[in-house]
């Protein structure tokens, strides 16, 4: 049974229009359980944070800052534990079952930098390392940067800051 | 107390992610687009910050924050030096973050081969 899919599954797309195709790989995809999903990413993306606080509290303690203060260097920690982490090629194996769960915490950003840069080692390092660093990463810069323009904009234009 | 509002606000933030990628049916690339961006409007309308005071970790590790640190820096200079200052203070707090993942990956892209 298995053989005869995967044999009309070589040969069909051949003469199929890429609507028909659509419709044909649509059908063939598994079916992912939104909610389990959701769970996992609940559950690790929480534990992420739950990291995060405990570092947090250390800054704090050690360094006597307060909790703004202690922000900065927290993520800091956190995208170096994401680099070791992807270094050494677990982040991407957690990632793929935890789904967003890693990725939307600070630390996926670093992994998605990360793996770009050494990635594209091979090609040198201004142009593969400097050039496809922000491939992934870029986008999420890009639209941070000009959405808070914007935010700022407004807020000069209400008078609320200046 | 602090790390359990952490972990369901934090976890909380990627639910609501994993819900873009599986309901929304979107890249990755534009989930986080999307966050940074409400993260951005929420600091703009003074949402953020309390958020943070609840739930700290919970608020600054999503990727939500980096664009609430965005436009912080950018009212915090837009306060201080007029508008200019809303260029100029952009990455005034985010550095930290920015810097440090391109210096990691940079330094790990020079000791480690691909897996894979």
């Amino acid at each position: 049974m298995a053989t005869k899919e995967a044999q009309r599954g070589a040969y069909k797309p051949l003469s199929m229009s890429p609507k028909e195709y659509k419709a044909f790989a649509k059908n063939r995809e598994p079916a992912r359980s939104v909610f389990k999903n959701c769970v996992r990413a609940f559950v690790i993306g929480g534990l992420v944070c739950l990291i995060g606080q405990g570092v947090q509290q250390f800054f704090m303690a050690a360094f006597h800052m307060n909790e703004r203060q202690a922000g900065n260097p927290t993520v800091a920690v956190m995208i170096l534990i994401s680099v070791i982490l992807t270094c050494l090629g677990v982040y991407d194996k957690i990632a793929q079952w935890a789904g967003a769960g890693t990725a939307v915490p600070v630390t996926g950003f670093a992994n998605a930098m990360c793996s770009a840069a050494i990635e594209h080692r091979s090609e040198g390092l201004v142009l593969g390392v400097g050039a496809n660093m922000f491939k992934l990463a870029g986008s999420v810069i890009v639209f941070g940067v000009v959405a808070a323009f914007f935010v700022g904009i407004v807020h000069w234009l209400l008078g609320l800051g200046g | 107390m602090q790390y359990l509002w952490a972990f369901i606000v934090g976890g909380g933030i990627c639910l609501i992610g994993q819900l873009l990628f599986d309901v929304a049916k979107l890249t990755p690339a534009h989930t986080m687009a999307i966050l940074v961006v409400a993260g951005a409007v929420i600091d703009g309308i003074g949402w953020y910050e309390p958020l943070i005071d609840f739930a700290g970790a919970g608020a600054t590790v999503p990727i939500t924050s980096f664009g609430n640190s965005l436009v912080h820096g950018a009212l915090t200079e837009l306060k201080r030096d007029g508008w200019i200052g809303v260029i100029t203070g952009i990455f005034e707090v985010t550095s930290a973050g920015i810097s440090a993942a391109i210096i990691f990956s940079f330094l790990a892209a020079l000791v480690v081969k691909p897996k894979g």
